[in-house]
């Protein structure tokens, strides 16, 4: 009888253990953006309701600040988070936006999708937030979307991301997908004389997305040739057959879009397995310089990454936000192309509000498009009618301590969130 | 040709080197899991205390002991040991041990657990991910001929793997402690009347479960990630080795990470990463429909 229910202890909890553990490989996917996207045409059905007041006293208004500071994704937001703040600050100092200082509330979307659209509503409903800077994966801004488009409210999201969607209730202040790969593949082709091209990606809609407009522009503009196109899953961590595939098939360019942890095994097992910039051109848009501090500069020294923003821009304007992001989080502190991206979302709604000259959410958007930003670190933006960015995209190479040296910029690239010809 | 042959040699090795990963994080589990029935959701954050040690370690031996700089990684080995132990057996003071006879209550509750020590290493180190600094040693990779690549930290990895099984075997079967724990396992109630104090066995079994845990979290730092969610990439492979390898036996989990870690890396080769995976998957899933019991399964009267 006893040793009946010992051995039965290590036996019967199996079936569950399974179980659990689907959940818990189901939930690592959906953690970095894998879920189904709603249709972004979704939004048109929705009225907007502009009944309720904004929160805006004689001195202060009040803004929403919605990411995740725990859970998978903290690593990614907490420098969006860092740098809103820092402008924020900034703004207040100056004086505010139409002499209203600046109240932030900020909102922890816990790295899970339901609780960003749980939140989102509570800083519109509840909080009348005048606008809302936040989200970072597609997946969470998908999740929020319908929540603003019904109450009505304004998000500005900062991550570089696949593009396909417009709303009028969001400004996308990364870059959408063409203005991040096609001229970073052009570069490619004419520095490199790369022809042949090696994809790899992690599984999931980005990725795939991003790997998809690249091989149309490789094999139908450059003429080029795919030979490799994977996917491996999120969190995956052996990566030696890919390795190897690499080295049985000599691409003069490896196009890298891996994300995560998964990231940080690549490129060091890269390494040990001799595939280094000496022998290999690999160009990556995944990597920023958070990325870099867990993989280490010494890992991938010499390879490419495509951004529209590096630490080490040589420009007043960067200086001058470098340092003062520094000074308020430490030396140490690195800044990527997401967390400049999140820098000029405040300064953008500032300077949409003070055109309208109204905080009310239609006027801001009516008076968006055509705003001029000189004054972001990444050099000039403007807000183009499909609220996405004119920006420039850059190369930059890595260096030994985790830096980019930028080794090419491109004249300002116009938005387009719907390519033709690239679905 | 030659380059053939050479990838073939290189993807042999790949296979053996995911082999002894596989092993490496399975070991301290299949003593935990395996030998104690005890479902430790926590075992990745175990591996997360040794990663962050390495991170530490390599940082002190930057700023004050620059002497140390090549050899700090064997002392991180052992102190992760040390540290993941215990606190393995703090963890097995104050929560499991109160739930031995509740299984599914140990698995919510380590996985809370779990999700505490994720975000306790996340306000402690910060949410990004971090990377200690390799000794010069660890990096590049040896050219038995000049298209051949074996890369040193897989060989490391393999070496320590062989030391700790060797060292886990040796153990189990020959020491005085060895033989306590496996009596206790077997049959718990004999054992107390043989005057075996199964309440410490079982502290120490834990502790040496978690301390293993520790030193492949400590190893991994040279192929993979350091963050505070890194340990959780690794739970559900070494829950899947255990189980498919049966649960008790220790040949099983060599027999089963061999088995998959060699099915994941050669179709790997030949089909995309994500393919390979539902491959490789479906077939343990087939296995375990025919023994649901594990590749091994040790023979005790019911």
């Amino acid at each position: 009888m006893i040793s009946k229910t010992l051995t039965s202890r290590a036996r019967c909890p199996l079936t569950w253990l399974a179980i659990l553990l689907g959940c818990v490989a189901v939930g690592c996917q959906n953690a970095k953006g894998s879920t189904p996207s709603p249709a972004p045409g979704a939004a048109a059905a929705s009225a907007p309701a502009a009944a309720h007041a904004l929160a805006i006293t004689d001195t202060e208004v009040t803004v929403g600040q919605l990411h995740s500071a725990t859970g998978t994704m903290a690593i990614s937001e907490t420098g969006s988070i860092q740098a809103e703040r820092l402008a924020i600050d900034q703004i207040n100092q100056g004086g505010g936006v139409l002499g209203h200082k600046i109240k932030i509330i900020q909102e922890d979307g816990a790295s899970d999708w339901p609780t960003f659209a749980e939140k989102a509503k509570k800083l519109l409903v509840q909080d009348h937030t005048a606008s809302v800077f936040g989200c970072w994966t597609s997946a969470s801004r998908k999740a929020v979307l319908p929540v603003f488009e019904k109450e009505n409210g304004l998000l500005y999201y900062p991550t570089f991301y696949e593009g396909l969607e417009q709303s009028k209730n969001v400004f996308y202040t990364g870059q959408e997908a063409t203005q991040q790969i096609l001229a970073g593949l052009d570069w490619l082709q004419k520095t490199k004389h790369a022809k042949t091209f090696f994809l790899i990606g992690s599984d999931y809609i980005w990725p795939r997305t991003s790997n998809k407009i690249a091989r149309k522009h490789i094999e139908n503009v450059l003429k080029g040739q795919v030979v490799g196109e994977e996917y491996y899953p999120l969190g995956h961590t052996q990566f030696g057959s890919l390795i190897n595939k690499i080295k049985a098939q000599k691409p003069d360019a490896v196009y890298a879009i891996v994300v995560g942890g998964s990231n940080v095994s690549f490129y060091k097992q890269l390494k040990a397995a001799g595939v280094t910039a000496e022998n290999q051109t690999l160009l990556t848009i995944s990597v920023t310089e958070d990325e870099l501090l867990g993989i280490g500069g010494e890992n991938m020294v010499g390879f490419f990454a495509a951004m529209k923003y590096f630490q080490s821009l040589d420009n007043d304007n960067n200086k001058k936000f470098v340092a003062a992001f520094k000074d308020k989080y430490g030396p140490k502190s690195v800044i990527g192309d997401v967390t400049q991206a999140g820098y000029l979302g405040p300064w953008l709604w500032k300077a949409g509000v003070e055109k309208a000259q109204s905080f009310e959410v239609d006027k801001v958007v009516a008076a968006s498009p055509g705003i001029e930003l000189t004054t972001a670190p990444e050099g000039y933006v403007k807000i183009h009618p499909n609220h996405h960015l004119w920006s420039k995209l850059r190369v930059g190479q890595v260096q030994l301590d985790g830096q980019y040296k930028v080794v090419y910029e491109s004249e300002l690239i116009e938005p387009n969130p719907f390519p033709k010809g690239y679905q | 040709m030659t380059i053939s042959f050479s990838i073939w040699m290189m993807q042999a090795f790949n296979g053996l080197s995911t082999f002894c990963v596989l092993l490496l994080m399975a070991l301290g589990l299949a003593i935990i899991f395996g030998q104690m029935g005890v479902i430790n959701m926590a075992h990745g954050e175990f591996l997360t205390i040794g990663a962050y040690t390495t991170y530490l370690l390599s940082q002190a031996s930057e700023r004050f002991f620059p002497w140390m700089a090549s050899w700090y990684f064997l002392l991180a080995i052992l102190v992760a040991f040390v540290l993941a132990g215990g606190v393995g057996l703090l963890v097995e003071h104050l929560l499991v041990r109160h739930l031995y006879r509740r299984p599914l209550d140990t698995l919510l509750a380590t996985w809370g657990l779990s999700l505490i020590m994720q975000q306790a290493f996340r306000s402690a180190f910060g949410a990004r991910e971090v990377s200690a600094t390799l000794p010069n040693w660890l990096m590049g990779s040896v050219k038995p001929t000049p298209s051949i690549d074996i890369p040193i930290n897989g060989l490391f990895v393999m070496a320590l793997t062989l030391l700790l099984t060797c060292a886990v075997f040796f153990g189990l079967l020959y020491t005085r402690l060895g033989v306590r724990v496996r009596a206790t396992m077997q049959n718990r109630l004999m054992a107390s009347a043989a005057g075996i104090n199964t309440g410490r066995v079982d502290k120490l079994t834990f502790a040496v479960g978690c301390g293993l845990a520790g030193v492949a979290g400590a190893a991994f730092t040279t192929i993979g990630s350091t963050g505070p969610t890194s340990g959780s990439l690794y739970i559900v492979d070494t829950f899947l080795v255990v189980v498919f390898g049966g649960a008790e036996s220790l040949i099983g989990t060599i027999a089963s990470a061999f088995g998959i870690a060699q099915t994941q890396a050669t179709t790997e080769f030949f089909m995309t990463g994500s393919m390979a995976k539902v491959l490789t998957l479906s077939l343990v899933i087939l296995i375990l429909m025919v023994r649901p019991q594990g590749l091994f399964a040790l023979k005790v009267r019911r």
